[in-house]
C-alpha cells in the first residue's frame, strides 16, 4: 500500500504517467465524493430510514470524470486527434443507441434516466469540438478562446439592431403563428424574465451593485397590486405604476443604509432582505393573507372589457363587443376562447418589457448610465470626480426595483394568485443567471439567457428535474470560462469617430484579450 | 520667502490674507491610532502657481492629498480654500463636494481609470454634474430633449480640446484601459481638469515616465498653470520635474515640515539635505561629495 | 427565571453550531477575501453523511454510542472536508485574479449546484433520525410548572465546540501551518515569495473549514434529528450574520458572534415570536453593518487611497 501511495506521490515523468495519475487520482477523488452521498439513497419509511445502494453510479461517474480528465490533459499536451476521434465515436455510440431506443432504453450506458445519457453524450460531443478546435488551430489557450468569443461578441452587437428588429418581429407574429396556449405561455414566461432580467441588469451589470434580493422587489410589485386590487377593488392598470412607484420606495428605504457597503455585505445584505420580505409576507396573514397567499386577483381588461364569455351583471365583455366589429369590418366570426385572454396578457407583457427595454438601453447612453459604469468600475475615482457615489447608486437600485416592481404586477394579474412560496431566494438567483449568463451590462444576453434558462427547460419536460443544478453548475462554468457572460460586449455610449471609432475601439479590446 | 526663515519656524502660520493664497492648510495633523502621518504641517498654495510636495518615501505627502480631497477626514487642522465663488473649509465637506463645489480634482498614484470605459467616455464621466443638470437628471434625457443633446455635444467638445492637448484624439474611442502607461497618466490629468478645477493635486505624475515623457508631462503642466488659471499641487518623487516647475516647494518629512520655499532655496538648504541623504556622516564626508548633494537633488 | 435558564441553554448550543460554521466563513474570507456563499451547503453536507454513516452503522451492528458517535465523527469529517477542497479546487481557484464578483457569483452557482446535487440523489423529503443521546439533567422541580432541562446531547455539544476551539486555535498560533496562513491573508504575492505554497494553504483552509462544517452538521442532526437538503441556506446566512457580528476575519470573533446570534435567536423566539426569529437575525446583521461594519473584534480598515 505504501509503495502503491509513494508511486502515486511522485511526479511521473512521461506523458501517458502524468495521464494515468490524474486519472486514477480524480476517479479515486469523484469516487469518494459519491461514495455516501450518491452510493447510498437513504429511503424513509414509516418504520424509520432505510437505505439501498447504488455504487454502480458512483462508479460510472468516478469512471466519466477520469476519461474527462484524461481528455482534457491529453489536449493540454496537444494530442488532439485521439481525443478527436475517441470522443465522436464515444458520442456517437451513445446518442445513437439512445435514440435509437426511443422509449425503450437501449442506451449503452447503464443508466436508468435517460437524461443523464443525454449528459454523458453532450458532453462528449463539447469535447469533441474542443478537440476540433485545437487540432485546427494547434492550440486552445484561455486567452485565444477569450479573444475569439470578444469577437463574436463585437459581431453581434454590431447586427443586433437587425436581430433586434428581427426578434420583435417574431414577438410580435407569435400569438399569430403558434396560436397555442403552451407557446404562448411560454412567450409569456420568457418575457416576463427578460424584463427582470433587464431591470437587475441595470443595478448588477451596469451599477456592479450584487442584489440577491431582487425578488423583494417583485414580491414587492405583486402585493402591492393583489392587495391593491383586493382591499380597493383597484384596476390593474392604475395599479401597475403604483406598483412600481412601491417597489422604488423599499428600493430606496433599503438602499438608502445599505448602498455604502462593499459589494460582497451588499450581496448579503440584499439576500437577507429578500428573506425578510418573504417571512413578513407569511407572518402577516391577517393582512397578506399569509402562506395561503391571496386569491382571485383581477385580471387585465381591455378598455375596461374583461375576457370572460359573458359577465355575471350581462355587461359587455371584450368578445361581445369586439366579435360584431370584426365581423362587419372583415367578416370573420370571432368565437370566445379563453385563448384570447392569453394572447392579451401577452402583448401587455410584450409592450412592458419592451418599453423597460427602451428605457434601459437610453438610461445606459445618458450622464446616469455612464456614472453608473464609472462607479462599478472604479467609486474612488468617481468620488474624486464630484460623482455623488450614495445618490447614484440609489438610483440604480431604485430603478432597478421599479422594474422588478412592474413584473411582480404582471406576474399577479397573469396567475390570478399569489403566495410568498413565489418568491424565495431561487427566483432571485435565476434571474441573476439570466444577467451573468448572458453578459453583465448586455441587453441582447439577457433575451439569449432567458430563452435558454427559462425556455429550454419549458420546452423539455423531463429536464425540470435537472433545471435548477444545471443552473448551478452553469453559474460556475460561466465564471471559469467566461466571466463576463456570452455576449459580454461593451460598445462606448458616445464616440468621437463614429464608426471607423467604433471599429478601433473592437480591435483593441479584442488584442487585450477576455480580461 | 527665504528658505532659512522658513526652516527656523517651519510651523508658523502662513499669512492667511496673502492675496494670492488659494489653498492655506493649518496645522494639520492626522493620526491613525498610534500613528502620526501628519504632524502640524501649514502651508500656503497660491493661485495661478505650481506647488511641489517633496519628501522621502513615508514623509506624509498623499495623506496631506487624502485629506484634503476627503478621503481622510484631518485629526487637527484647518483646510481653507478660497474659491473664487466664496471661501470654503475643506474639512467639513463630504468627499464627493470637494471635486463637486469646491472644485479641487486630483489624481491618484496608482492610476485609476475607467478602464473598460472608452477614453472619450472617462472625460465625459468627469463633467457628470453639469450634464445631469443638463439633463433634467435624466428626464428631458430619456426624452431625448435638444437640450440634452447640445450639452452633450459640448461636453465632448470641451473632451476633445484635452484630447488634442495630450495628443490622444485617435484613440479616442479605444477603451482607456488598452493605452500605454504614459498615456493613461496624461488622461487621468486631462480628466481631472475636465471638472473644471480651480486647483489641481498631481500624485506622483511623472512615475514611470520616461524622460522623454516626462517632459511632455512638465509642458501640459506649465501649460494649464498658464492657461487653464488652475492652481496645481505637486507630489512627485522626480526631481527634475519638480525643480523646473514647480514655483513653490514644500517639504515633508516623517510628517512634519521640514522646508519651504523656492526650488533654489529648498535644493541649498541644509534640513532637506540631511533628510535626503543622511545625518551622521554629513560632517565626515569630504567637500567634494558635500559638493555634488545639490546636484543629486537637482 | 426558570425559562430564562432554558433558554440560555438552548442559546448556547445553538450558538455552539452557529460558531462552528461561522469560522468557515471567516476564515476563507480571511484567507482570500470572499464569502463563501456555498459553506452553508458543505454544513448541510456534514449534515447528511452523518445521516448516512448512522445508518451503515446501524446495519453494521455498532451500537456502543460513544465508538457510534466517534465513527460518524470521523467519518462525516473526511468526506465532507472532501467536497470543501473539490469545491475550492473546481469553483474558485480558476477564478482568483478574475473580476470582482466573480468568485461570489460562481460561489452562489455552487451553493445551488450543492443543493440540488443532494436533492436529487437523496430526495426532496425530510430523513428522520432516532435519537442517539437521550436524557439529561433536570434542573429544576417541574412542580414551578416549567421544567428546566440540560441534555446530555447539549452537554456534549458544547463540550466538542470547545475542545475543537481550543485545538484550532493551537493550531492557528502555534503551528507552522498557521503561520502560513496568517502570512497568506497579509500578502499572497509576498507570501509565496518567501517559499510558502499558497495553493496548499487555501486548500487546507478550506479543508479545516468544512471539517468544522462537518461537525456542525452532525450535531445538529443530534441535536433535532431531521435533515433536508435546504438546511445549509438559513444557517449559512445565519452562520455569516455570526461571522460579521464577530468582526469578519477574525477567528474569537466568529465563535462570539456564533454564541450571540444562537443566544438571540433562542430568546428572541423564547420572550417574542418565533416567526419573526429569522428577520430579528437579519434585521442584526444590517444593523451592525451599517454601525459596526468591522464587527465587535474586527480590525478597522483603513482605506487605501
Amino acid at each position: 500500500m505504501a509503495g502503491v501511495v509513494a508511486t502515486i506521490a511522485r511526479e511521473p515523468k512521461s506523458l501517458a504517467g502524468r495521464i494515468a495519475k490524474d486519472m486514477i487520482i480524480s476517479g479515486i477523488i469523484v469516487f469518494l465524493l459519491g461514495s455516501q452521498l450518491i452510493g447510498i439513497e437513504t429511503i424513509d419509511d414509516p418504520k424509520g430510514l432505510r437505505f439501498i445502494t447504488r455504487y454502480d453510479d458512483v462508479l460510472a461517474a468516478a469512471l466519466a470524470v477520469a476519461l474527462g480528465r484524461a481528455g482534457l490533459q491529453m489536449l493540454r499536451a496537444g494530442m488532439a486527434k485521439p481525443v478527436l476521434i475517441g470522443s465522436l465515436a464515444f458520442a456517437v455510440a451513445v446518442i445513437g443507441s439512445t435514440l435509437i431506443g426511443g422509449e425503450r432504453d437501449l442506451s449503452l450506458l447503464p443508466f436508468d434516466n435517460k437524461i443523464v445519457d443525454w449528459v454523458f453524450g453532450l458532453t462528449a460531443v463539447v469535447f469533441a469540438i474542443r478537440a476540433a478546435v485545437v487540432h485546427g488551430r494547434g492550440s486552445a489557450s484561455a486567452h485565444r478562446r477569450g479573444a475569439v468569443m470578444d469577437k463574436i461578441s463585437a459581431q453581434t452587437q454590431r447586427f443586433s439592431p437587425y436581430a433586434a428588429g428581427l426578434m420583435i418581429l417574431l414577438a410580435v407574429l407569435l400569438p399569430v403563428l403558434f396560436p397555442e396556449r403552451r407557446i404562448v405561455d411560454m412567450g409569456i414566461l420568457v418575457l416576463t424574465y427578460c424584463m427582470l432580467g433587464w431591470g437587475l441588469n441595470v443595478v448588477v451589470g451596469l451599477a456592479g451593485l450584487l442584489d440577491l434580493g431582487f425578488v423583494a422587489f417583485y414580491a414587492v410589485g405583486a402585493y402591492s397590486y393583489a392587495l391593491f386590487a383586493h382591499y380597493f377593488d383597484w384596476s390593474f392598470w392604475a395599479c401597475l405604476p403604483l406598483a412600481g412607484a412601491m417597489s422604488a420606495f423599499f428600493g430606496l428605504v433599503l438602499g438608502f443604509p445599505v448602498l455604502r457597503l462593499r459589494g460582497d455585505y451588499l450581496a448579503i445584505v440584499t439576500l437577507g432582505f429578500g428573506e425578510m420580505i418573504r417571512v413578513i409576507l407569511i407572518n402577516w396573514w391577517w393582512f397578506t393573507g399569509g402562506p395561503d397567499g391571496i386569491r382571485d386577483i383581477p385580471r387585465p381588461s381591455f378598455l375596461g372589457l374583461p375576457f370572460e364569455r359573458e359577465s355575471p351583471d350581462g355587461s359587455a365583455t371584450f368578445h361581445s363587443v369586439v366579435s360584431p366589429i370584426l365581423d362587419s369590418m372583415f367578416g370573420i366570426e370571432l368565437e370566445f376562447a379563453p385563448l384570447h385572454r392569453i394572447v392579451y396578457l401577452y402583448y401587455i407583457i410584450l409592450v412592458l418589457s419592451m418599453v423597460v427595454c427602451v428605457f434601459t438601453l437610453r438610461l445606459r447612453r445618458l450622464p446616469i448610465g455612464r456614472a453608473w459604469e464609472a462607479l462599478r468600475e472604479d467609486e474612488t475615482a468617481c468620488r474624486a470626480l464630484g460623482i455623488n457615489p450614495r445618490n447614484t447608486k440609489l438610483t440604480a437600485f431604485a430603478i432597478g426595483a421599479m422594474i422588478g416592481g412592474f413584473g411582480g404586477a404582471f406576474f399577479a394579474t397573469r396567475q390570478g394568485f399569489i403566495s410568498p412560496e413565489s418568491f424565495s431566494f431561487i427566483e432571485s438567483a435565476v434571474i441573476l443567471a439570466i444577467v451573468v449568463l448572458g453578459g453583465l451590462g448586455s441587453q441582447l444576453g439577457v433575451v439569449l439567457s432567458s430563452t435558454l434558462l427559462i425556455g429550454l427547460p419549458e420546452v423539455f419536460r423531463e429536464l425540470a428535474d435537472f433545471r435548477m443544478i444545471a443552473f448551478g453548475a452553469g453559474m460556475v462554468l460561466i465564471m471559469i470560462w467566461r466571466p463576463r457572460g456570452l455576449l459580454a460586449h461593451r460598445d462606448p455610449t458616445v464616440l468621437l469617430h463614429g464608426k471607423a471609432g467604433l471599429k478601433r475601439s473592437n480591435r483593441a479590446m479584442a488584442s487585450e484579450g477576455s480580461g | 520667502m527665504s528658505a532659512a526663515l522658513s526652516a527656523a519656524t517651519p510651523n508658523r502660520v502662513p499669512a492667511e490674507s496673502s492675496p494670492s493664497a488659494l489653498l492655506s492648510v493649518e496645522h494639520l495633523t492626522m493620526r491613525f491610532g498610534g500613528l502620526v502621518a501628519i504632524n502640524d504641517v501649514s502651508f500656503v498654495a497660491a493661485q495661478r502657481q505650481i506647488t511641489g510636495i517633496i519628501g522621502p518615501n513615508g514623509a506624509g505627502k498623499t495623506t496631506v492629498f487624502n485629506c484634503l480631497t476627503g478621503f481622510y477626514k484631518p485629526t487637527v487642522g484647518r483646510l481653507m480654500l478660497h474659491h473664487p465663488a466664496r471661501p470654503m473649509l475643506l474639512e467639513q465637506m463630504e468627499g464627493f463636494r470637494i471635486a463637486k463645489d469646491a472644485g479641487i480634482a486630483r489624481t491618484f498614484q496608482n492610476i485609476r481609470l475607467f478602464p473598460a470605459m472608452s477614453v472619450l467616455e472617462n472625460l465625459v464621466v468627469a463633467q457628470h454634474n453639469r450634464l445631469m443638470r443638463a439633463s433634467g437628471y435624466s428626464l428631458f434625457g430619456i426624452l431625448g430633449l435638444k437640450r440634452y443633446r447640445v450639452a452633450e455635444d459640448e461636453a465632448v467638445a470641451k473632451a476633445r480640446r484635452w484630447l488634442d492637448k495630450i495628443d490622444l484624439v485617435p484613440r479616442a474611442d479605444e477603451p482607456a484601459g488598452s493605452l500605454p502607461y504614459g498615456a493613461q497618466r496624461r488622461l487621468e490629468i486631462a480628466r481631472a481638469m475636465c471638472i473644471d478645477p480651480v486647483l489641481l493635486c498631481l500624485d506622483e505624475p511623472a512615475a514611470g515616465l520616461n524622460p522623454k515623457e516626462s517632459g511632455e508631462l512638465n509642458e501640459l503642466l506649465m501649460s494649464i498653470r498658464d492657461e487653464e488659471n488652475t492652481a496645481v499641487l505637486l507630489i512627485e518623487h522626480d526631481m527634475s520635474v519638480v525643480m523646473k516647475i514647480s514655483d513653490h516647494i514644500v517639504v515633508l518629512d516623517y510628517g512634519r515640515k521640514i522646508a519651504e520655499g523656492s526650488p533654489d532655496a529648498v535644493r541649498a538648504d541644509p534640513n532637506v539635505i540631511r533628510a535626503y541623504l543622511g545625518e551622521e556622516e554629513d560632517e565626515d564626508l569630504p567637500d567634494i561629495v558635500k559638493q555634488d548633494i545639490p546636484e543629486v537633488l537637482s | 427565571m426558570d425559562l430564562f435558564i432554558q433558554l440560555l441553554i438552548n442559546g448556547l448550543t445553538l450558538g455552539a453550531i452557529y460558531g462552528l460554521i461561522a469560522i468557515g466563513y471567516t476564515m476563507v474570507y480571511g484567507i482570500i477575501g470572499m464569502i463563501n456563499f456555498a459553506h452553508g451547503d458543505i454544513y448541510m453536507i456534514g449534515a447528511f453523511h452523518s445521516v448516512i454513516t448512522f445508518l451503515i452503522l446501524g446495519v453494521a451492528g455498532i451500537t456502543w454510542v460513544p465508538l457510534a458517535l466517534m465513527l460518524m465523527l470521523i467519518m462525516t469529517v473526511i468526506l465532507t472536508a472532501m467536497y470543501g477542497w473539490t469545491v475550492e479546487r473546481v469553483a474558485y481557484r480558476p477564478l482568483r485574479g478574475s473580476f470582482r464578483l466573480a468568485p461570489l457569483i460562481s460561489a452562489i452557482g455552487m451553493s445551488i449546484f450543492l443543493q440540488n446535487y443532494v436533492q436529487l440523489a437523496q430526495g426532496a423529503r425530510n430523513k428522520p433520525l432516532q435519537p442517539l443521546i437521550k436524557g439529561g439533567f433536570i434542573l429544576s422541580s417541574p412542580d414551578a410548572g416549567f421544567t428546566v432541562q440540560l441534555g446530555y446531547l447539549q452537554i456534549v455539544i458544547v463540550l466538542m465546540t470547545v475542545v475543537l476551539m481550543i485545538v484550532f486555535t493551537l493550531l492557528i498560533t502555534r503551528t507552522a501551518l498557521g503561520r502560513q496562513q496568517r502570512a497568506c491573508e497579509q500578502d499572497q504575492k509576498m507570501a509565496a515569495l518567501l517559499g510558502v505554497n499558497v495553493d496548499r494553504t487555501i486548500s487546507i483552509t478550506f479543508i479545516i473549514g468544512a471539517s468544522l462544517a462537518a461537525v456542525a452538521g452532525l450535531m445538529v442532526t443530534l441535536y433535532y434529528g431531521v435533515v433536508d437538503f435546504f438546511i445549509g441556506f438559513l444557517a449559512g446566512i445565519k452562520a455569516f450574520t455570526a461571522a460579521v457580528l464577530g468582526g469578519i476575519g477574525s477567528i474569537p470573533g466568529a465563535m462570539l458572534g456564533g454564541l450571540l446570534i444562537g443566544l438571540i435567536e433562542a430568546f428572541w423566539s423564547g420572550y417574542f415570536t418565533v416567526e419573526y426569529k429569522d428577520v430579528a437575525v437579519f434585521s442584526i446583521l444590517i444593523l451592525v453593518l451599517i454601525f459596526r461594519p468591522t464587527g465587535l473584534l474586527g480590525k478597522p480598515e483603513i482605506e487605501k487611497v
